[in-house]
């Protein structure tokens, strides 16, 4: 962990080295999301709302998978970009250090222009928590930070199973995006406004659902079942590391043994 | 100390045919040939031998070295390396060895060199006090002294092959792997990385496995040579009997090294 900030501090400083294109990113990334949250806004402006949620209902959801999102593409970007490193090469280089590969590839590489996309998601969540209908309580708080944090998770793993694709293909995977922008989409909605099998898919195999909708419901106060099997469906989003974490550690053998 | 036997790798390789159509053929089914990189390779190495590791281009020293350094997983054979079989004990053994790709850099190009080297010693989890020590007798005999301060991107390619083996060796390793150490190098930098080598090899006893293409290289520092062509050992022994045995068929009586290996490679049909 300690080695992970010390990764962390030594790209920093690789890109204060650039510092007008930092900040041009950034700005950039603070501006994506900003217009499809102004979608969002005028939307609500029009409609009122959507199956039922209001308009701080969703911007909590939205808040909640774009701070997610950010957060793993800033810690993540190494699985993200790890196609470069296996056509160039320099995985071979991180096989030499005494250091397991997880971590050598999150080291590789951080993208720290992804505060302007978190301040964004910030400034969108604090804006939601204090317009939303909600008596604020230490167990939702927690839930909501529980929420984030699983969201990283999840996304992480899917930049770690695209990732594990490179060993085979060699080349990067467009079609992964589909399940990162694509999951991100969809997730920045509560679930169910969409058909069912969309609801199912993210909930049962890429948990988008256990990370907004389902602990929304918690939050919300509108569960039907029991309040404490909400707040911990989090967790189930953590979960979806493991077997991410296991595809790697298979793709990782393939490479050694193939050498392509 | 190393002990290598008998290790045989082969690559699948995609057949690639000319052609648009072909092309387009094998977007959907790819045929494969396989490629025999490394055929029973065998040979041992004691302590503080410094071995020159040759043959031509594809023959199959990277992959030897890959293998030896852990990287790769070999189809048959065994290895032994201080006790170690590199690709089981991949995180125990390399703490032992450096690795000097001369075509890749290890270190971070936009910062300081000395910030890298901080950063290999946290991952190699290096003693502080070991450390210093190891950086003062490299900067020293590297003759680092103001490189270490310069971000790696506005560093000569000499200057930065100084600080690549320098970072290959802060954790002092028993075994260094030098693959291509003085590739595009100019002839004063090449002379300094010799001599250090040669200096490293005595002074602290390291064991050292050298690839090149260039066979001053291999003069001036290896007593030993193996030789390789078509994933075959084909030469194992060093470089006196070699020259003894080929320095007859020339007309003058003397010849460069150059010339040997070009006559060994045309005998063995490796070219």
């Amino acid at each position: 962990m300690k080695l992970f900030g010390k990764y962390l501090l030594i790209l920093f400083k690789s890109q204060m080295q650039y510092r007008t294109s930092f900040w041009l990113m950034s700005f950039g990334q603070f501006f994506i999301p900003f217009s499809v949250f102004a979608g969002l806004y005028f939307m609500f402006e029009r409609f009122g709302q959507i199956k039922g949620w209001d308009f701080y209902e969703v911007a909590l959801c939205f808040g909640v998978i774009h701070m997610a999102f950010s957060i793993s593409e800033c810690l993540g970007r190494g699985f993200d970009m790890f196609s470069t490193l296996v056509s160039n090469g320099d995985f071979d280089r991180l096989l030499v250090r005494p250091r397991g590969t997880v971590l050598q590839v999150l080291g590789s590489k951080f993208e720290f222009t992804r505060i302007g996309r978190l301040l964004q998601s910030l400034l969108v969540l604090g804006w939601a928590v204090y317009g939303i209908d909600v008596d604020w309580t230490f167990a939702k708080a927690i839930t909501l930070l529980f929420m984030v944090v699983s969201g990283v998770f999840i996304f992480t793993g899917i930049f770690m199973l695209v990732a594990a694709m490179c060993f085979w293909t060699i080349q990067g995977l467009e079609i992964a995006n589909i399940f990162t922008d694509g999951g991100r989409e969809m997730a920045q909605y509560p679930l169910n406004i969409y058909q069912k099998w969309v609801v199912r898919f993210f909930t049962y195999v890429i948990p988008f659902g256990c990370v907004n909708y389902l602990p929304l419901l918690y939050i919300l106060g509108k569960t039907d079942g029991s309040p404490l099997l909400h707040m911990l469906t989090p967790l189930a989003g953590c979960l979806f590391l493991v077997p991410c974490v296991l595809v790697w550690r298979f793709g990782v053998r393939h490479y050694r043994s193939t050498g392509s | 100390m190393i002990t290598v036997s008998g290790i045989s790798k082969s690559f699948k390789v995609a057949k690639r045919t000319s052609g648009v159509k072909s092309a387009f053929k094998a977007l959907f089914r790819r045929e494969y040939t396989e490629v025999a990189a490394l055929n029973d390779i065998s040979f041992a190495i004691k302590p503080g031998e410094i071995v020159g590791y040759i043959g031509p281009n594809g023959a199959g020293k990277s992959t030897t070295i890959k293998v030896m350094s852990g990287i790769l997983v070999p189809d048959k054979g065994s290895c032994s390396i201080m006790g170690y079989t590199p690709w089981l004990d991949r995180v125990k053994y390399v703490q032992n060895i450096g690795v000097v790709f001369g075509q890749r850099s290890q270190l971070w190009w936009d910062v300081p060199v000395i910030d890298s080297f901080d950063l290999l010693r946290d991952i190699y989890d290096v003693p502080e006090a070991e450390y210093q020590e190891n950086l003062k007798l490299l900067t020293e005999t590297l003759d680092l002294g103001d490189l270490i301060h310069t971000p790696v991107r506005q560093l000569s390619l000499g200057q930065r092959m100084r600080c690549e083996i320098a970072a290959s060796l802060l954790h002092s390793p028993s075994i260094l792997f030098l693959d291509e150490p003085t590739i595009g190098l100019d002839a004063v930098s090449k002379i300094a990385v010799r001599q250090f080598i040669s200096r490293i090899n005595q002074e602290k006893g390291v064991t050292i496995i050298l690839t090149t293409h260039d066979m001053n290289d291999i003069e001036a520092l290896a007593s030993r040579i193996l030789l390789i062509g078509k994933g075959t050992l084909l030469y194992d022994g060093d470089i006196g009997t070699l020259r003894d045995k080929y320095v007859d068929e020339t007309a003058d009586g003397s010849s460069s090294i150059e010339d040997i290996i070009v006559r060994m490679y045309k005998e063995y049909q490796i070219t």
